[in-house]
């Protein structure tokens, strides 16, 4: 199971990748595994002003549809279009796929999540 | 022993013994002596086939059918013509002992016929996406009115008091009980106050959705281009609620520009079986295609490459997505898409344009008739399809039990919905009817008005 | 010809026809004098263009395709797939049923009503309930029928907002929380203890002044009574909420015990389980709704009364939830349920739960040693497996799949979801002992395949229409209807 360093993990198993104060956010190749072929990936809209913990997307796989919690709080700047035709490319590239892109209102919210050895463990004692 | 029971008391005495238990009281040791039923159902013993066959022809025959009554009423549920293909066809118990799809293996015979009901249904409304039906016309409008509740995030719906006020009865009941607002858009003439309407979006920020019925509930066509061009660009989405067999002349719900199409699918072959089981239709744009609730079919291909039929988009449903499903509902109306189908397919376009334009010539037949001796006034000065009011110097209770006497089920009486038209009949003329029958109905009403009339203000 | 593949808009031909209408016999005008011409329609409607024989042979071979009760064993859990009585469908088909309009005048459908009369008061009898409803359309639609009969009751009671909360235990039914969301419910999930029942400490933690009610099937959905239903039904009487009974189960109790004792306030019953009626690949089902005596003046209108010996459609009744379907239900399915009551009475009604749960737990029994169960004790109505010992790989999927080669349907499976790889078999009264013997007979060479041969289970079923589909690919670029581009 890839785990990629540098980036920021939550206990639902969403990634965060920052770059100045955005935050560019998708799923782990954990969650993407255990999902399945994914079918859709419902997108939310441009502008949306977030919590963190809310659910900003919903990604069904043929037997299951997933809620995607936001890690961090912030108003949605870009959406990944390209999922709406090509939902398998989470399956695929889990950490290339970003879903959505935040403007973050607060970056020390970041402090709560985890970084890559931390989810690495995390991960260890779930299962 | 009974017929439907092959367990004999040889048998169930091995699997006792199998099971090591001596009777079978043993198998219910685990509910509490307390609530065990003392002295058994107080039901009638069972009946033989021939008592049940006897006890239910007299049943059956305490009702007049419409085999013995010449059938005027409509308002909702309408007498049509059915082929004998239909009846026949889903009376085949490979149809009808079937169950949910669920293995497509050994049920390509139903997917299959649901993924044709599907396209019939998006051509005849000119939408892009339906599913594999609903329960009736009135809960695929609550459920349509879910969908835009959930698409547009606002809560309230607004619907116009000349849809059928059966279908807003149950509106009112669910978007109570579910927290939503239901607004009523007032009419005029017997149509949606397009001013209201108008007003309405103006001042209300919270609207998903605006319904709309055509033919509406008194039989007449609305200018659904004009609500169209209203709701055009707004949030808002435009649910029409229309009547399946006048699709075949009026304007598809796709050319106004609605975003769900929902109706009563009883018309298309389907047995008035004193109202119900019907068969509810919904249909609307690609954008809302994953919102749709309930059952789709879809087509995919096996292992082997073949052409397949299969339940799809499964993930918004409550097997799967539980409390978080876009509708708690899992069944369709299977036998009756079913039959909706097969009605679709053995009339064809032509058929089908066929029945909609004689309803229309007949409709305006009896209008004429009854309408050009004066005694009967149009409630409306509106272009209808084949239903239409008409207001009398007389109850319309008298009327139809003239009517009755005369072998003829009259019309609806509307003073029971609408309480300012005391005096009007909402009457429903068929492709079925003939002329010696509407001329009939005339002859009554008028001896009706002439008799009972004459002292009446 | 199970090798038919055609699509009905691929038998189209232009000019075909296959109905007959009489001529219009009366004086016509231009149809744009009679409706504007900017209403009508002019795209085509694209129906197909087919002779009645293509009709026939189109929807027969069709047929052919489908697995049903009529052509052999369906030992789907929870959906009790019994044998569908051929005189139900007779008698469902008279013209003074099958002809009537809803709307008619009361003294034309006497007797209509007296049908759905009789039924009402042999189902209150079945159930132990003081009234109940015909109007729900199905099963869920009885529940969502039920939970706003219980909104509506602590609504009048004034403590709606603050009984936010519905109950339900981790082996429900999905429709349970389904329908408890769509009213804005909190849905809260209770697991279940190492026995399969609820857990009464757990339920305590839960319990509060914010809970609405909880819903339950007893039998529960593993085939097991509840032994503390009444400490259950005592437990959320006390904190203030209604008991809902989910009659998915009830073919295990008929005359045997009954909701209304067990204390529930608020039941529905599946008609299309129960009651034998046809299930239709999907519906028409009937989810008729049964309430305690201080709830019935919520039921949908309108309610069947009998005066006299007369029977009429009362609309008055002040306090009702209002309607929840139009008209009053799927009366030719209660048709078919109340002939079904007749044709059992008492006593078969009892035979039949009886015979029920001694099929469950014969085939249950033989099945044990072989498959995992993982909650062995007696059972009701059905039962669930925990598939076989993960051997080279089987599925509890590729089990199913390898039913169907042996000429069963196969069971539900995956379901309750508290079970790892459940396989939930109901094999119904209406079964006979030879039957469930050849089912054995399968299961157990199965079980043996799968140590053998797995791929045959793996690649099954073999001789199937179509064999094992693509659902990926369908749910990823969904085509759910017929347009000439999509031909392959």
């Amino acid at each position: 199971m890839e785990i990629k360093k540098g980036l920021y993990y939550t206990e639902e198993h969403e990634w965060v990748r920052v770059s100045g104060n955005t935050a560019y956010i998708g799923i782990t190749d954990y969650a993407q595994d255990a999902m399945g072929d994914i079918v859709y990936v419902e997108l939310p809209e441009v502008g949306d002003t977030l919590k963190a913990g809310d659910v900003f997307s919903v990604i069904e796989s043929v037997k299951a549809a997933s809620d995607i919690y936001l890690p961090v709080s912030g108003t949605v700047l870009k959406v990944n279009t390209e999922l709406e035709d090509s939902p398998e490319m989470i399956n695929e590239d889990p950490y290339g796929s970003w879903i959505i892109a935040v403007d973050m209102l607060d970056d020390t919210e970041l402090d709560q999540l985890m970084d890559a050895a931390a989810y690495k463990e995390y991960l260890s004692e779930e299962n | 022993m009974h017929r439907y029971i092959p367990g004999t008391e040889a048998d169930l005495a091995r699997m006792l013994d199998k099971l090591g238990l001596t009777s079978s009281e043993d198998l219910f040791g685990d509910v509490p002596g307390e609530l065990m039923l003392k002295g058994g159902l107080d039901l009638p013993e069972a009946l033989s086939e021939q008592e049940l066959v006897r006890k239910m022809k007299a049943l059956s025959r305490k009702n007049s059918s419409l085999d013995d009554l010449v059938c005027f009423l409509g308002a909702g549920a309408y007498d049509h013509y059915i082929p004998a293909v239909v009846g026949q066809l889903v009376s085949r118990s490979e149809f009808y002992t079937s169950y949910t799809p669920y293995q497509p293996e050994i049920s390509q015979g139903t997917l299959q016929a649901i993924f044709e009901y599907q396209t019939m249904i998006c051509n005849l409304t000119g939408m892009d996406a339906t599913n594999a039906s609903m329960y009736d016309g009135a809960t695929a409008c609550v459920e349509a009115a879910k969908m835009a509740v959930d698409s547009t995030r606002r809560n309230t719906i607004a619907v116009s008091k000349t849809v059928n006020p059966e279908v807003r009865k149950v509106l009112g009941t669910y978007m109570d009980l579910c927290g939503f607002n239901i607004i009523e858009i007032d009419m005029d003439n017997g149509v949606t106050d397009l001013v209201r309407l108008k007003e309405l979006l103006a001042g209300n920020s919270d609207l998903a959705a605006v319904i709309v019925q055509s033919p509406n509930f008194f039989g007449i066509v609305e200018d659904m281009d004009a609500v169209g061009e209203l709701l055009n660009g707004s949030k808002t989405l435009f649910i029409s609620y229309v009547d399946p067999i006048s699709l075949a002349i009026l304007k598809k719900p796709s050319e106004y520009g609605a975003d769900i199409a929902v109706g009563e699918g009883q018309p298309l072959g389907n047995s008035l079986n004193f109202g119900g089981p019907y068969v509810g239709f919904l249909a609307t744009c690609e954008k809302l295609m994953r919102r749709l609730p309930g059952r789709i079919v879809g087509q995919t291909k096996d292992i082997d490459g073949k052409r397949a039929f299969v339940l799809t988009l499964q993930a918004r449903e409550q097997h799967i997505r539980r409390s978080r499903a876009s509708s708690n509902i899992c069944s369709n109306q299977g036998l009756n898409a079913l039959a909706a189908a097969i009605y679709m397919a053995t009339m064809g376009e032509h058929g089908l344009k066929e029945v909609a334009t004689q309803c229309v010539q007949k409709a305006h037949y009896a209008y004429r008739k009854l309408t050009e001796s004066g005694v009967y006034k149009p409630l409306f000065d509106k272009p209808f399809f084949m239903e239409f009011a008409v207001t009398g110097p007389v109850e319309p209770a008298v009327v139809n039990n003239d009517l009755l006497g005369a072998g003829i089920l009259g019309g609806y009486q509307l003073y029971r919905d609408y309480p300012e038209y005391r005096n009007s009949l909402l009457i429903c003329v068929t492709e079925k009817r003939t002329k010696a029958e509407i001329d009939k109905l005339v002859e009554t009403m008028l001896s009706t008005a002439a008799k009972e009339g004459s002292g009446m203000a | 010809m199970r090798a038919y593949d055609k699509l009905i808009f691929e038998l189209s031909r232009e000019g075909r026809r296959a109905y007959s209408l009489p001529k219009c016999d009366v004086d016509t005008l231009p149809i744009d004098e009679l409706i504007p011409k900017e209403f009508i329609g002019t795209a085509p409607l694209n129906m197909p263009e087919v002779s009645e024989v293509d009709i026939v042979r189109h929807y027969t071979n069709l047929s052919s395709k489908n697995y049903c009760v009529d052509t052999g064993f369906y030992p789907l859990g929870s959906c009790t797939m019994k044998y569908n009585p051929k005189i139900n469908e007779v008698v469902a088909s008279y013209e003074g049923f099958m002809n009537i309009h809803p709307l008619q005048p009361e003294e034309t459908v006497q007797g209509a009503l007296e049908v759905m009369y009789e039924l009402r008061k042999a189902l209150e009898e079945i159930t132990g309930m003081y009234e109940v409803t015909l109007q729900p359309a199905a099963g869920a639609h009885g529940e969502l029928t039920g939970l706003m009969i219980m909104k509506a009751y602590h609504r009048e009671r004034g403590e709606d907002a603050k009984r936010t909360k519905i109950i339900v235990p981790d082996s429900a039914h999905g429709t349970n929380p389904a329908s408890a969301a769509v009213l804005g419910f909190e849905v809260i999930e209770v697991e279940s203890n190492e026995h399969g029942d609820v857990d009464i400490e757990k339920l305590r933690k839960v319990l509060g002044d914010d809970v609405a009610g909880m819903m339950l099937t007893n039998p529960n959905t593993l085939g097991l009574f509840e032994p503390n239903i009444k400490e259950i039904c005592d437990l959320v009487h006390a904190a203030g909420g209604l008991m809902y009974y989910d009659g998915a189960n009830a073919n295990a109790i008929l005359g045997i015990t009954r909701p209304g004792d067990m204390g529930f306030d608020i039941i529905h019953l599946n008609l299309h389980k129960t009651f034998s009626t046809p299930h239709g690949g999907g519906g028409p089902g009937s989810g008729p709704v049964g309430v305690r005596k201080d709830l019935a003046k919520f039921l949908p209108v309108p309610v069947v009364e009998k005066h006299g010996d007369k029977y009429t459609l009362n609309y008055d009744r002040p306090h009702s939830i209002g309607k929840v379907k139009s008209f009053y239900g799927h009366f030719a399915v209660c048709l078919k349920a109340y002939a079904y009551i007749l044709s059992m009475g008492a006593e078969g009604l009892r035979n039949v739960s009886i015979n029920a749960v001694i099929n469950a737990n014969y085939l249950m029994n033989a099945l044990k040693g072989t498959y995992k169960l993982p909650i062995d004790r007696m059972c009701k109505h059905e039962f669930v497996l925990g598939g076989l010992e993960n051997e080279n790989g089987v599925t509890t999927m590729d089990i199913a799949k390898r039913l169907i080669d042996y000429g069963f349907h196969p069971p539900t499976v995956y379901f309750p979801l508290t079970i790892n790889d459940a396989i939930m078999i109901e094999p119904t009264e209406t079964e006979s002992v030879d039957t469930l013997d050849a089912f054995v007979s399968a299961m157990l060479k199965i079980a043996e395949e799968a140590k053998t041969s797995p791929e045959l289970l793996k690649e099954a079923p073999h001789n199937t229409p179509v064999r094992r589909v693509d659902e990926v690919t369908a749910a990823r670029n969904p085509i759910i209807r017929f347009s000439k581009t999509d031909v392959s």
